[in-house]
């Protein structure tokens, strides 16, 4: 893997907020991703790209655990945030889960309110002293999430009622509520309408302000629009980390180009 | 067009060809078929229903007799003091006496025409009516000296007699009534003495004995039944649902919980007899709980719920989308909070809907409950429960085949009108099963 150099050139003065080291996943005896090291920046969108059944998903959802929850799913090497090993024993995957939230492919609100979609998060990590104070946290995390406008007058309504961007959006509120520090999501978008899409791209560009982005996407466009990192993954291997621009203008490794190009799908 | 038609003739859209015929004729005969089956399956229902509803709802209406008595104080309180302890000491034979001169009387008043012996008369009346009058005075012992008017039920075959069960024919070769009782309970009933009308005493009243079906009733049956889908409720509702959580959100996939899931599956296969024994064996045999008490009926009707419950709770769950546990894991809440504040809700009418129909099974159960001593007759009604869970008691369903094994055939019009009441509780449940699914059908 001497590709790996790569992966230090282009890191600027900005603090590295997660990093990755030897990360193995099986699913069984699948070997699904392959000795991965990966630093992500604070205040940066990273983006995972590659064919589809590469491993994208898998390493994401390696970032705040979510693997735990598939039975037969197997992480080894070292992931930390902030210098602390999520995997450590002491480290309680929900904690972590408030700290590096998570947009999914489909939008899935849950069946309640729009306003108990977002209060949930602050709720049960008890981050609101009275209503007044999660009035507050959902108002900011809906304007934050763009979509502040839209809904403010059916704060009541059922958060599954809304348009799939919307829902996207919603989601996006519901994840920023509990201020988490890394927000990841896998394919956001994959799920919306073209308009919907820009929509949600333009928030990813503002979202970038204050946490750190980790998005996965199968679009190329996507990733060079959004993207100021980007990982190029195959077949469970990272081919190639590096600034976006460089990575879409002059990749180092042939395999990248050939995706780029299209010749990988 | 006619060049098309010229150069295909054979393949004409307009003829079918010898595969498409075969194929229509075997579509053809299938829906016959299906449509013979319902057909059959409809006729069944409605044989059965109209034999019920003809033979039973004439087990709701009831023969009465309306006649002035005259409570004579000689009789009914020798003391004369009134005394509600000391008026006690007179039985029901002590109140015959006045029900039957009353009545003698009150035909005489009439100047209705007749030659029956004051036994024969007397026995016009139903067994239960001194005891209804005797219950009234000591109820108010201030009654005694006074005339009152009283509506007492007849006998069970004078009752037969208004209802097409009974006719003079049958009174010639029948031991209990005699064509002039019949001719007399005619006269009266031109009069408006006697009279049938609506009796609500079957559904509230205990059981009586063979001798006096006109009083048999339903009370203690129902208060029994009812009982036990209390306990049936209150222990396999919470240990069902529990224990499916458990098995389908936290359990490890393994070969101990493959082995449980099949056993609960088969579980839900045994025939409920043996539930009976088990039940006859745990809780009545080695844990000494009493016989023919609702919690013990509860308590076997529980085991064989619970897996019902169980399967339909599980469905259920599964059935919520995972996307609803990762969203509800994404933002941190716990495995168990993703369970109970997300899934389960969504779950509810699954669970509320599997558990009416395993209730609504349990409630016509009747095999298991034979084996506990459900079979008792029981003519006292249980206390409120708690302690009332370990009164003696009767079940719906059992009541029906107690009432079968009964000699006198006005048994079978009260078996009958049992099984109509049973059927209207089951019809009430699945209903309310059914609205739970429409109303809270994917809200997702
Ligand atoms: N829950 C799972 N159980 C077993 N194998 C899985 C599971 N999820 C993903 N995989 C496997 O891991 C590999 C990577 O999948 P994934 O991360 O979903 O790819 P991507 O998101 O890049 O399309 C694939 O070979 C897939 O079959
Ligand atoms: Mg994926």
């Amino acid at each position: 893997m001497n590709d790996m150099r790569m992966t230090e050139r282009g890191v600027d003065s900005k603090n590295i907020k997660m990093k990755a080291r030897k990360v193995q996943v099986f699913y069984g005896t699948n070997h699904a991703i392959k000795d991965v090291d990966v630093d992500i920046e604070d205040k940066t969108v990273t983006a995972f790209i590659g064919p589809s059944g590469c491993g994208k998903s898998t390493f994401l959802r390696c970032l705040n655990r979510m693997n735990d929850t598939i039975d037969i799913c197997r992480v080894e090497g070292e992931i930390t945030l902030d210098g602390e090993d999520i995997y450590d024993r002491k480290v309680d995957p929900v904690q972590l889960r408030a700290k590096v939230g998570m947009v999914f492919q489909k939008p899935n609100p849950f069946p309640k309110s729009i306003y108990d979609n977002v209060a949930y998060g602050p709720r049960i990590h008890g981050l609101a002293r009275g209503k007044a104070e999660l009035d507050e946290i959902v108002e900011k995390s809906l304007r934050r999430a763009a979509i502040w406008n839209e809904v403010k007058d059916r704060l009541d309504a059922p958060g599954t009622g809304l348009s799939g961007g919307q829902q996207q959006r919603l989601c996006i509120a519901r994840a920023i509520a509990t201020g988490p520090e890394v927000l990841l999501m896998d394919e956001p978008c994959s799920a919306l309408d073209p308009i919907a899409t820009a929509q949600v791209e333009e928030l990813i560009d503002e979202l970038r302000e204050r946490f750190s982005v980790v998005i996965v996407t199968h679009s190329m466009q996507q990733a060079a629009r959004v993207s100021q990192k980007t990982a190029f993954f195959h077949l469970g291997n990272l081919v190639e980390y590096g600034e976006t621009s460089k990575i879409f203008t002059n990749p180092d490794d042939p395999r990248t180009e050939s995706y780029i190009t299209g010749r990988i799908g | 067009m006619t060049d098309a038609t010229a150069n295909a003739p054979a393949r004409s859209l307009f003829t079918e060809d010898a595969r498409t015929k075969k194929r229509n004729r075997a579509e053809a005969r299938f829906r016959a078929y299906g449509l013979a089956a319902v057909i059959v399956g409809l006729l069944a229902l409605v044989m059965l229903l109209v034999s019920i509803l003809s033979n039973g709802m004439s087990a709701f209406r009831q023969t009465f007799l309306t006649i002035p008595v005259e409570l004579t104080e000689a009789r009914l309180d020798p003391q004369g003091n009134r005394d509600p302890a000391e008026m006690a000491a007179v039985t029901t034979f002590g109140y015959l006496p006045v029900l039957a001169q009353s009545y003698i009387d009150h035909v005489e008043s009439l100047g209705i025409e007749h030659d029956l012996s004051p036994q024969a008369m007397a026995a016009m009346i139903s067994g239960e009516a001194p005891a209804q009058l005797r219950s009234l005075v000591l109820e108010d012992p201030s009654l005694v000296g006074q005339t009152v008017t009283l509506r007492v039920l007849v006998s069970g075959r004078i009752d037969g007699f208004f209802k097409g069960r009974v006719t003079m024919a049958s009174a010639e070769r029948d031991a209990n009534v005699t064509p002039e009782q019949l001719q007399l309970a005619q006269a009266l009933a031109e009069v408006g003495v006697i009279e049938t009308r609506f009796n609500w005493s079957f559904v509230t009243a205990p059981d009586a004995s063979g001798q006096r079906p006109e009083a048999a009733g339903l009370g203690v049956a129902i208060l029994g039944s009812f009982y036990m889908m209390l306990v049936v409720l209150v222990l396999s509702l919470p240990i069902g649902v529990a224990a499916s959580i458990y098995l389908e959100e936290f359990a490890p996939k393994n070969r101990l919980t493959d082995l449980i899931e099949v056993n609960i599956s088969n579980l839900a296969a045994v025939p409920s007899i043996v539930f009976g024994i088990l039940g006859l064996a745990i809780f009545i045999n080695f844990a000494g709980l009493p016989q023919s008490a609702p919690i013990v009926g509860g308590l076997v009707l529980t085991l064989m719920t619970l897996p019902t419950i169980i399967i339909a709770t599980r469905a259920s769950l599964r059935a919520v989308p995972p996307s609803i546990r990762e969203a509800a894991l994404g933002v941190g809440a716990s495995k168990m909070q993703a369970v109970f504040h997300h899934v389960l809700p969504l779950a509810a009418p699954g669970i509320l809907t599997g558990t009416i129909i395993g209730l609504a099974q349990a409630l016509g159960e009747t095999a298991p409950l034979l084996l506990i001593g459900m079979v008792a007759f029981v003519r006292d009604y249980p206390a409120a429960p708690p302690e009332g869970l370990f009164d003696p008691a009767s079940a719906l369903p059992v009541q029906v085949y107690q009432w079968t094994q009964r000699s006198d055939p006005a048994f079978v019009e009260r078996a009958s009108g049992a099984i109509i009441v049973l059927l209207v509780f089951l019809i009430v449940m699945n209903a309310i099963a059914v609205l739970l699914r429409r109303r809270f059908e994917r809200r997702w």
